[in-house]
């Protein structure tokens, strides 16, 4: 049990991904391990390969050169349907199916493995309740009948439906307003604790880095810079880390200065 | 007669014509959509078809529908005439929009949904079947909606190649410049097409998923009903299409076929109803535009039409025109047994040239008789001249060159039947009429004498296959009793009977008949 705990989920080895006609690859010679159960963030600005780093994990994208492993397996080896129906996997905006219903958008892998109708109803309404929707008020509404919030608790919810080993989850709550997005921090900190998930998750966001990662993982124009915990990020004296925690500290500076009058 | 009367006394008539529009309509519509939404999905995947494709449906759009079907009569299998090259036209026509909206509604599907499908592992077929149709379905709806308004629309024109259908009643009512019968045939094809805007329109916004829906369940319940009908509707048509098919029986058959004037139509007429006392069955395809009954003829199609040997000469052997009737009769004969296996059959009797034709009123003041009499006046005239007359070897370019005649301005290309009602309303001055026209008695307008013998003589024939005359022997006999039995004040008389007395050409042609003797 130990020893199969300590195995990494998900292995980067050596991996470039480039496209033709780019001048430079978008990810090169990326190495990383994720273990089981950690939360392992990936920070850094828009275009630094943190969502192409994401999509290579559940072969969305191949590497042009070096292995992705999960489970240590290369995902070259897995079956796409496969390896997909067993990760979960959040973006922004959620991407709920307009023309499902929330019951139906969650249930859709469970449907696709053809699991029982009364197992899937009762997942969907489990799940409900675990994102903190009431079933009997969300369950036959359509995406566009909720707000921005309730529609990613509900991409989280689908994510989570067929009970995935591994999350993915790219800005899940990047288009939120902050409040609702604080709430929905908070609640999947908790959530990823809870359920012992392993999750990869994809942001710009320091504040939310260091309040959700295991391990934060520094991204910069296709190349991880190091690989940290929290408080290890906090000490860090990488020039890049060090812009980062500057612009955390920099509204604080601004609200004392105007205490100080 | 009124509207109502009209619609009283040809409610059959009329219901056959709109069956066979709505078949027309329907069966065209779904063959292009059984064929265009699968083109439109493989031209989502294969991008490099995507251009070559769009561009072929796009030209297809811009060609003229009667010349579509002009082109569709000599090719087997697909062409000829009636329903079938009908449909296959009308099929053509629906391509464009109908591949078009598919590719643009799938590729409209928001990226970040479709990511998000196959993220979720979903096979490319279950992503096509169960995401991107779904949201593409209101967008490939209106191009069905489209596809299907302008069928309604082309398939007026259907009626030219004898496949029926409601422009049969338009270009019967043009030709006898009635509105009834403009109206019986128009108001019905807008219905139909306002109908079928907006029955797919309300099948669209059930699958419209941006807007904010209500009560589902009613919704799905009256578009429930809204397929019921319309699959009944297609069925009954279907089925008494059919009907239509098989009733043609045992026996002998003969089709008979007519161009798109009065006078052909109760010529072809006569000839049928003579036929069908013999115990033949007769297939009537009148009414057929341009030269349509020709190539029918020659592809073996038709058995059977009304010519006249003039045009014979001129339109079909491209001889330069001559004046000699005994000449031109002989030559015309020759050559369709030679070229096409036809015989001609003796003269009917009468000439339909072209009439020269100004206001009655208008004559008699400047005391004009010849065409030379008016070549100096035409400077300050308008001429109004129909679309073959202005086309032909010995229409309007050379008769203008013939008598050096020059009008104020380019002559205005116009409907046959309408020039009568433009000359005689005075928005033209000079026009180029059929000598056994009625009207020309009737709207009191002016014959221009031939003086220089321009025209070559326009003989009415019959023209029959050589096969079809070893097949049915009375076919001989008719085309032998008909020669020489119709006077040029006959045919007018008969002409005038349809045209200003509205009666139709297969009651008019009966009582010529049996006043004749002949039936």
């Amino acid at each position: 049990m130990c020893s199969s705990n300590s195995d990494p989920l998900v292995e980067f080895r050596d991996v470039t991904y480039s496209v033709a006609g780019l001048p430079s690859p978008i990810i090169s010679k990326l190495n990383l391990t994720v273990k089981p159960g950690e939360t392992l963030v990936l920070l850094g600005e828009s275009g630094c390969g943190k969502t192409t780093t994401l999509k290579l994990v559940n072969r969305l994208l191949l590497p042009t050169s070096g292995m992705v492993l999960v489970e240590g397996r290369s995902t070259t080896k897995w079956d796409p349907i496969r390896l997909r129906r067993r990760t979960g996997y959040v973006i922004q905006d959620a991407g709920l199916f307009p023309h499902f219903n929330v019951e139906r958008n969650i249930a859709l892998v469970p449907t696709l493995e053809n699991w029982e109708p009364g197992r899937i109803k009762q997942r969907v309404a489990e799940l409900l309740i675990l994102v903190g929707l009431e079933p009997e008020r969300f369950a036959s509404r359509y995406p566009r009948e909720l707000s921005g919030g309730q529609r990613q608790r509900v991409g989280v919810a689908r994510a989570l439906a067929a009970d995935p080993s591994l999350l993915l989850l790219d800005e899940p709550f990047g288009a939120l307003d902050p409040l609702t997005r604080g709430s929905l921090q908070k609640q999947f900190g908790e959530l990823a604790a809870r359920l012992q998930k392993t999750a990869i998750f994809v942001t710009h966001d320091l504040r939310e880095a260091l309040l959700l990662g295991s391990r934060i993982g520094l991204m910069h124009a296709g190349k991880l810079l190091f690989v940290e915990t929290p408080e290890g990020f906090l000490n860090s004296k990488e020039e890049y880390a060090q812009a980062y925690l500057e612009t955390l500290s920099l509204p604080s500076d601004g609200k004392r200065s105007g205490g100080e009058r | 007669m009124s509207l109502v009367n009209f619609l009283q006394q040809n409610l059959p008539e009329l219901l056959t014509l709109l069956r066979q529009h709505l078949f027309l309509v329907l069966i065209s519509t779904l063959i292009a959509v059984l064929i265009g939404i699968p083109t439109g999905i493989l031209l989502t995947r294969k991008r490099s078809l995507r251009g070559p494709i769009l561009g072929i449906a796009n030209v297809m759009q811009t060609v003229p529908s009667l010349a579509l079907f002009g082109f569709l009569i000599p090719l087997p299998f697909i062409g000829g005439i009636g329903a079938r090259p009908a449909i296959i036209a009308l099929v053509l026509y629906a391509f464009l929009p109908i591949i078009r909206n598919t590719v643009t509604g799938i590729l409209g599907v928001d990226p970040t949904v479709r990511e998000a499908a196959v993220a979720m592992g979903m096979t490319d077929r279950q992503i096509l079947t169960q995401v991107e149709l779904p949201l593409a379905m209101s967008v490939i709806l209106t191009g069905v909606r489209v596809a299907m308004v302008i069928s309604v629309g082309v398939a007026t024109i259907a009626a030219a190649i004898g496949a029926g259908g409601l422009g049969t009643y338009i270009f019967r009512g043009l030709r006898q410049n009635d509105n009834n019968l403009l109206l019986a045939g128009a108001v019905p094809a807008a219905l139909m097409a306002l109908t079928a805007d907006f029955a797919l329109g309300f099948a669209e916004r059930k699958f419209s998923f941006n807007v904010k829906r209500s009560n589902t369940h009613r919704n799905r319940i009256a578009f429930g009903l809204l397929a019921l009908v319309a699959a009944a509707v297609a069925l009954i048509t279907f089925q008494s299409y059919r009907a239509d098919q098989a009733s043609s029986g045992e026996g002998q058959r003969l089709v008979v076929a007519s161009k798109d004037f009065t006078e052909s139509i109760l010529l072809a007429e006569i000839a049928a109803q003579m036929l069908e006392a013999r115990g033949i069955n007769v297939t009537r395809k009148l009414e057929l535009g341009g030269n349509l009954s020709h190539e029918g003829l020659v592809s073996g199609e038709v058995d059977l039409y009304p010519e006249y040997s003039g045009t014979s000469y001129t339109a079909i052997f491209h001889h330069p025109p001559i004046t000699d009737p005994r000449a031109v009769y002989d030559q015309v004969k020759r050559e369709y047994a030679e070229k096409f296996g036809v015989d001609v059959s003796p003269p009917l009797g009468f000439e339909n040239t072209f009439a020269i034709l100004v206001r009655g009123a208008v004559a008699r003041t400047l005391g004009l008789r010849t065409i030379t009499d008016a070549v100096p006046h035409a400077r300050r005239w308008r001429a109004g001249f129909g679309q073959d007359f202005m086309s032909r070897a010995d229409g309007y370019p050379g008769f203008t060159r013939a008598y050096g005649l020059r009008f104020a301005e380019q002559p205005r290309e116009m409907d046959l039947s309408l020039t009568y009602v433009a000359l005689a309303s005075g928005r033209v001055d000079l026009i180029a009429g059929n000598s056994t026209e009625g009207r020309i008695a009737v709207l009191d307008l002016f014959q221009l004498a031939d003086d220089r013998l321009y025209f070559p003589p326009y003989e009415a024939v019959l023209l029959a296959r050589r096969d079809s005359l070893a097949r049915v022997p009375a076919l001989r006999e008719i085309l032998t009793r008909l020669g020489n039995s119709l006077s040029t004040e006959e045919m007018r008389q008969l002409n005038y009977e349809v045209d200003a007395n509205k009666r139709t050409p297969a009651e008019v042609a009966r009582e010529w008949l049996s006043r004749k003797g002949f039936s």
